[in-house]
């Protein structure tokens, strides 16, 4: 087992500051879009010690490696499949370093996102495929000295079952997040109490989990609450985006301020969530305000959903996708054959 | 599942007006083989290609579509959905190629440049199949040259554009752009989608609609192909 020091962490503290977005940062470092950001592991080390750095010093206690797309599945589009392990290495290698030169405790994660692909029985991609998939992305992770692997943006329960057997092959501690921007579901129809489920059943459970992306901060929030109510028993994780990307000068830009990340942090806390960051569009500003507030504020208790959409704007669907109305049929349902 | 509710069905003893809506309920649970079959029998009764696909196909997808706007139905189901409609339009289309029917309209459709993730993409494609549309599918990253292209080989009556990162998003309007100066932007209908878009964003790059998901776009294709039918038959 390696270092438990996010288990440490989270038994002696209410709560720990994650980082912000990998993409949105490393585009404002020059990175062209459709380029692979790993590939930059290797050519542009000092640009990803930079993005670690950045969030170190905005007050991180956990940051994610830049390993998000370093699977064979997502490598592939850039001719770089071999390249997996390797740059998934250098991803938490340069965590490491950064880490360990930060003076206290950080905590270095090793980013895993999707595979892209569809699985099987929809798609083509087979269970053992993923793991392995995912197998050899956590090796990398491992070898370069992570401290915890950290599945994100995951879509379909398939996929996350996948990427469990693949921390256990490694014997890694592991938190997860799943993206809710469906209508409160994940693309593939989970709901918060599902994932609450399918975590409870991994036989090898992860040390956190949570919800990442997704629309918004307001959304993720709800999302947060749902899953508390269906499993308290697990710390849970809030990475939400800094608001909605709007369309200024040519340019993408998320509408979420510093001080509107501040006010999700904390609400973040009240909610339940004990690892608490951002996502896409969040950058060093917004972490360090929100590390002010979680210093600052003191909780106010669970806030209600109308406080939420107060605070954070308003949700982008009407109901948390737990009470899906189903369909009447006109005809007898058939046995299957 | 009850086991009450559920029945051993065969097809070919059911009337033409059982047949159908059991056809709606196997596309719903992505019942490929029974879709073949439903379309076999429908042939072999005389059905012409073009009446079992709007009547029994489409009518089927469109009971998926919107199940999938309202959030009753996701990605997986549709998926399955799609597929069973595959099986059906596999045995229809040199049939319908053969009989001349009506053609609902083309579809270019690809992730613009610097933008790989093609789910969405994929998903809009499969609905809009199983509505009745053509799709050329130019796949991912495609520059400004293989929209222009595509669009003027094929005789396309729509363009779809998807991005999923931020950072592609405004290679769009680069598109768009592209078509206005070619004085060709009023020949084709032009729909962008993808996780991060909005309405807002559809029109400031100029679009004709930001479509939220695969359901939609189906229902914005289908409005404004009617909308240019109709000032077509207006002139």
């Amino acid at each position: 087992m390696h270092s438990p020091v996010l288990s440490d962490m989270l038994r002696s503290r209410d709560w720990i500051l994650a980082d912000g977005a990998t993409g949105t940062n490393l585009f404002n470092m020059g990175l062209a879009a459709g380029e692979a950001p790993e590939l930059w592991n290797d050519s542009s080390p000092e640009r990803i010690r930079r993005l670690y750095r950045d969030a170190v010093d905005a007050g991180s206690d956990l940051f994610l490696t830049n390993s998000f797309g370093s699977n064979a599945a997502r490598l592939k589009l850039h001719d770089a499949q071999s390249r997996a392990r390797e740059l998934s290495r250098m991803a938490a290698e340069l965590g490491r370093e950064i880490a360990d030169a930060a003076g206290r405790r950080v905590v270095v994660a090793g980013s895993m996102g999707p595979t892209g692909e569809i699985m099987a029985p929809m798609g083509e991609l087979t269970h053992s495929e993923a793991v392995e998939i995912f197998h050899e992305q956590a090796e990398g992770l491992k070898a370069g000295g992570a401290d915890v692997l950290w599945v994100e943006t995951i879509s379909a329960p398939e996929e996350l079952k996948a990427a469990a057997e693949a921390a256990a092959k490694v014997e890694m501690p592991w938190c997860c997040t799943m993206s809710f921007d469906t209508a409160g579901r994940t693309m593939m129809g989970v709901t918060p109490a599902d994932m609450a489920r399918l975590v409870d059943r991994l036989p090898y459970g992860p040390h956190a989990f949570g919800a990442n992306c997704g629309v918004g901060a307001s959304d993720l929030l709800r999302t947060i609450l749902g899953i508390a109510t269906h499993d308290p028993s697990r710390p849970l994780i809030a990475k939400g985006n800094a608001g909605i990307p709007k369309y200024v000068d040519g340019k993408i830009h998320y509408d979420g301020t510093p001080d509107l990340m501040a006010e999700y942090a904390v609400l973040a806390r009240d909610c339940g969530a004990s690892i608490i960051g951002g996502c896409c569009g969040t950058m060093p500003e917004h972490i360090s305000r929100m590390r002010a507030a979680l210093e600052n504020r003191p909780s106010a208790g669970s806030p209600e959903l109308e406080r939420i959409a107060e605070i954070l704007g308003p949700f982008s669907s009407p109901g948390d996708g737990m009470d899906t109305p189903a369909r009447e049929r006109s005809t007898r349902r058939r046995r299957r054959r | 599942m009850d086991d009450n509710d559920e029945d051993d069905i065969v097809l070919s003893e059911l009337s033409d007006e059982e047949l159908v809506p059991q056809m709606f309920d196997d596309l719903y649970d992505g019942l490929k083989e029974e879709i073949e079959e439903g379309v076999r029998i429908l042939l072999d009764r005389g059905w012409v290609p073009y009446r079992v696909l709007t009547e029994a196909l489409v009518g089927g997808m469109t009971i998926v579509g919107n199940d999938f706007r309202d959030g009753i139905l996701f990605v997986p189901e549709v998926l399955l959905a799609a597929n069973a409609m595959k099986g059906g339009m596999s045995i229809l289309k040199p049939l319908l190629a053969e009989t001349g029917a009506p053609r609902m309209g083309k579809m270019v459709i690809g992730t613009v440049k610097g933008d790989i993730h093609d789910i969405g993409k994929n998903l809009v494609s499969m609905m809009m199949e199983g509505a009745g549309f053509e799709i050329v599918d130019l796949g991912i990253n495609n520059p400004v040259e293989n929209f222009l292209e595509a669009l003027v080989r094929e005789d396309a009556d729509i363009l779809g554009m998807s991005a999923l990162l931020t950072t592609t998003m405004p290679y769009m309007k680069v598109v768009i752009d592209s078509l206005i100066e070619k004085g060709m932007r009023e020949d084709y209908i032009v729909l962008v989608g993808g996780a991060p878009l909005n309405e807002e964003f559809g029109r400031a790059i100029g679009a004709d609609a930001y479509c939220r998901d695969a359901a939609v776009a189906v229902d914005t294709a289908k409005t404004f192909i009617e909308r240019k039918h109709n000032l077509l038959a207006a002139v």
